[in-house]
């Protein structure tokens, strides 16, 4: 099928432009409902936020109003053997969020509540209560909540596990190749690529859906949508392997930790601490304070982390929004073009974000809403292509 | 936090010389090594005193013993040394970091008392001897000579060196060293002890097994062709206390992949290195590299080397006096020129580890850190992984606390051979990652309580 141009061109019904979490999702309940789908990603499946995440699976730090979503999804990475052929090393484990300070505690009963009000199991519990079920934390806890719904996974086995049941799926693949324009004619859109070892790529599809995270922002633009995206640098550190030293994923009031050891014993530390990098070059590199003062804050926990060697280092790149919520359904003024990303803690929500997706462009009834992304538009262009489609 | 103009990382020849030139022309100079002070496996005597003296004496600030942890694009250096973690900054970075002896997997090359040129290196250095009464050396490249003659002059026993490479390869190489008098000399000072002492050299021969025999160990060796493909003739065995492996070196890139300078795969240069110009400035300004990490030089070019970058980087730096340190810029480029012929002849000894690596059995494991075996490498190929870094997260391959020092080299191999990718470019590299070298939570944290920690602004509810 090639084209003029020199180009291979590829058609299927969808084409889906991003290969994390919420695009792979997308795609392989799409492909299951019937349709041929074809799937671009500039790196590796799940190379981006996906893979490098720090696969905490807890309600205390996800957003409020996202602890609908949340909740069926942590059961998917839970369950994901029956529904992705592939486990992603996902495990329960009680999530505790702690207080160290009068203003801790505040914020942690403040938010406890809140997020009771949104469906999260969430208890409060005293000091010596959150040490019997975390014996290592450090004695100067003044208080714990918990969510024994909680747990976690290996956010690098994400990549192998979506290839593999996409390739089962008949999902069309194309990694190494970033999305270089998008456009739009004859009732189809096209997406050009510089393709991966081979000569430039042309997918033509009826529908579009966009699923590139901190790229969303440019592939937008590509149809003359402005809505901006803004790009967190998060740091992650994992350790080297240590014996037990504890059992259950933790976080602090504020939201800005996260830690649990897996079961060949390292320890991963996030919690979004920043690092230098941006969207074009991607992660640049670590800032030596934030990297200390992580690592303080974690050894502060668990004291005895303090003889781990540490493995490594790095940093994933987080998209955001305006007003920080979710951007996921059809993109305004276009036909047959949707938008999925911009979720926090979108590896936990990811894989229902993606089902609920897929449920919606196939026509199926849908348990919960999306998220509208027209309120986030920040200048309407109208463009020669908009006022055709309106 | 300290200031300088330059920072040297590694003290090696390369980087000693570098600091010394640079301080030479006025500018304050750290140089930061892993060390004691001592120069690497490839000094040879003499050459570790002098330098010794002049460092000490002159006014190069000398970080011994520090790990370097950390580099930012700022040039912050992050190190942990004897008194703890220190950091400071400068205006240029040379990196002087040498290269990582490889070694080709086969079965059998995980066992204690199985180690690498560069340990054999240390030992013999540190202790005076080797593990156990006998070694037998192996693999290929200039070392081998090296590390079976040290063996030797310590008193040790030599069981066979075993050898890919074979006796008109090393002529060559011999013939390549006419005009530098301490390599020469060198050289021909190993040739001898191995002589006088009978030792079997095996050419075209290699390692394609060992397992424990009673308290030592035994090697199931095979003969080659040229090529490094295995011949068919019936393997024979040896026994050993000790085997020593190398096939060549790997320039330590590290710190320049770190810092995102430009890099190219270079057969002859043993690996991924960075782009540079002779004076080793890379793509990145006031970035430079000199001696191994460049690829393989050996001590008497790194040296040279070593020194030209120093005096190049002290003119970027608008040292006082440009003009003479042009002219000894011209000086010391000439000598760094008459090192290319011996450069080329010691990468064509080292050649042929590549060869080996189609041989590598699938049970054998290839990545030691996280125990990954080529089986599982090439499972992940064949259901779909065509990078590097995706094939990391695919296998855990280059996970461990090496960083994937060891292991990267032959796994990116085995990714591109497997994979019919046309080159080791496009298959990539491990992305490098801090910490450079192992370090503890507790190295970095210091002493500190609660209120010292810059907890950020609360998340969004």
């Amino acid at each position: 099928m090639s084209a003029t141009d020199g180009s291979v061109t590829h058609r299927c019904d969808v084409v889906v432009v991003g290969g994390g979490v919420m695009g792979c999702t997308t795609a392989l309940f799409l492909a299951r409902g019937g349709m041929r789908v074809a799937l671009v990603e500039r790196d590796a499946l799940c190379r981006g936020a996906s893979g490098v995440n720090a696969g905490t699976l807890t309600l205390h730090m996800t957003r409020a109003a996202l602890i609908p979503y949340a909740l069926p999804a942590i059961d998917m990475w839970l369950d994901a053997e029956r529904w992705l052929g592939a486990s992603v090393g996902a495990r329960s484990a009680p999530g505790l969020c702690l207080a160290f300070t009068e203003a801790e505690r505040e914020l942690l009963r403040h938010r406890a509540q809140v997020r009771v009000e949104y469906g999260a199991p969430i208890e409060l519990l005293d000091r010596d209560a959150a040490l019997r079920v975390e014996p290592g934390l450090h004695a100067d806890l003044l208080e714990a909540a918990l969510c024994p719904s909680d747990g976690f996974a290996s956010a690098y086995l994400t990549g192998r596990a979506y290839f593999s049941a996409l390739k089962a799926a008949d999902v069309e693949i194309f990694e190494r190749t970033p999305a270089t324009r998008l456009d739009w004619s004859d009732g189809h859109y096209h997406v050009h690529g510089p393709g991966d070892r081979s000569p430039a790529l042309r997918i033509d599809a009826k529908r579009l859906v966009l699923a590139g995270g901190v790229w969303l922002e440019p592939l937008c633009a590509m149809l003359d949508i402005s809505i901006p995206v803004k790009t967190l640098v998060n740091q992650l550190i994992v350790t080297e392997r240590v014996a037990p030293i504890m059992r259950s994923v933790l976080s602090i009031a504020n939201g800005l930790l996260s830690m649990k050891q897996f079961g060949n014993g390292s320890v991963l530390i996030g919690g979004g601490w920043q690092g230098v990098g941006d969207r074009l070059q991607g992660p640049v590199e670590i800032i030596p304070q934030n990297l200390i003062g992580n690592l303080r804050l974690a050894q502060h926990v668990i004291p005895a982390l303090a003889k781990a060697g540490i493995a490594r280092v790095w940093m994933g790149l987080e998209s955001e929004t305006a007003d920080g919520m979710p951007m996921i359904g059809p993109l305004p003024g276009q036909r047959d073009a949707w938008v999925i990303g911009c979720v926090h803690s979108g590896y936990t929500s990811g894989p229902y974000m993606g089902k609920l997706l897929a449920q919606t462009m196939l026509g199926e009834t849908t348990e919960l809403p999306l998220f509208d992304p027209a309120r986030l538009v920040s200048a309407p262009a109208q463009s020669p292509r908009q006022r055709r489609l309106q | 936090m300290s200031e300088f103009d330059v920072i040297v990382i590694g003290g090696g020849p390369a980087g000693s010389h570098a600091a010394l030139s640079t301080a030479s022309a006025g500018l304050r100079v750290a140089l930061f090594d892993e060390h004691d002070g001592d120069f690497g496996p490839t000094d040879p005597a003499g050459v570790r005193d002098v330098l010794a003296d002049d460092l000490v004496s002159g006014t190069v600030t000398r970080f011994m013993s520090h790990r370097v942890w950390g580099v930012t694009g700022a040039y912050r250096i992050d190190a942990v040394g004897p008194e703890g973690a220190v950091h400071c900054t400068a205006r240029a970075l040379i990196v002087a970091t040498g290269s990582t002896v490889r070694i080709v997997p086969f079965e059998g090359w995980t066992l204690p008392g199985v180690i690498s040129l560069e340990t054999a290196a240390t030992e013999i250095r540190s202790q005076g001897s080797l593990q156990g009464r006998s070694t037998l050396v192996a693999g290929c490249g200039p070392w081998l000579a090296a590390a079976a003659a040290e063996t030797i002059e310590h008193g040790g026993r030599v069981s066979a060196i075993v050898d890919l490479a074979d006796g008109a390869e090393w002529s060559r190489a011999l013939r390549a060293t006419a005009g530098h008098q301490n390599l020469r000399a060198q050289s021909l000072r190993w040739r001898r002890a191995i002589r006088r002492s009978g030792t079997p050299w095996l050419d075209r021969c290699h390692v394609i097994h060992a397992e424990r025999a009673g308290e030592g160990l035994r090697a199931t060796l095979a003969r080659c062709d040229a090529a490094g493909r295995a011949l068919d003739a019936s393997p024979t065995t040896v026994s050993a206390d000790c085997i020593v492996v190398g096939h060549g070196s790997i320039p330590a890139t590290e710190i320049t992949g770190l810092l995102h300078a430009r890099h190219r795969y270079s057969r002859e240069a043993g690996g991924w290195i960075a782009v540079a110009d002779e004076l080793g400035r890379t793509s990145r300004a006031l970035l430079y590299v000199a001696g191994d990490v460049t690829g393989t030089t050996g001590t008497d070019a790194a040296a040279t080397q070593g020194a030209l970058v120093g005096l190049a980087c002290a003119l970027d730096l608008d040292a006082a006096a440009a003009a003479p340190l042009r002219g000894r810029i011209d000086a010391a480029r000439r000598s760094v020129r008459r090192c290319v012929g011996v450069r080329s002849a010691m990468a064509a000894l080292m050649a042929p580890w590549s060869a080996r690596v189609d041989g590598i059995a699938a049970g054998t494991i290839i990545c030691r850190c996280e125990a990954v075996s080529r089986a599982e490498l090439d499972a992940a190929c064949d259901a779909g992984a065509r990078d590097m870094n995706q094939l990391k997260a695919w296998t855990r391959c280059g996970m461990g606390s090496c960083q994937g020092r060891f292991c990267g080299d032959i796994a990116g191999e085995l990714l591109m051979r497997r994979t019919g990718a046309p080159s080791r470019e496009m298959v990539g590299r491990f992305t490098p990652r801090m910490p450079l070298r192992p370090v503890t939570l507790d190295a970095l944290t210091g002493s500190f309580g609660y209120d010292d920690i810059p907890i950020p602004a609360a998340a969004p509810l």
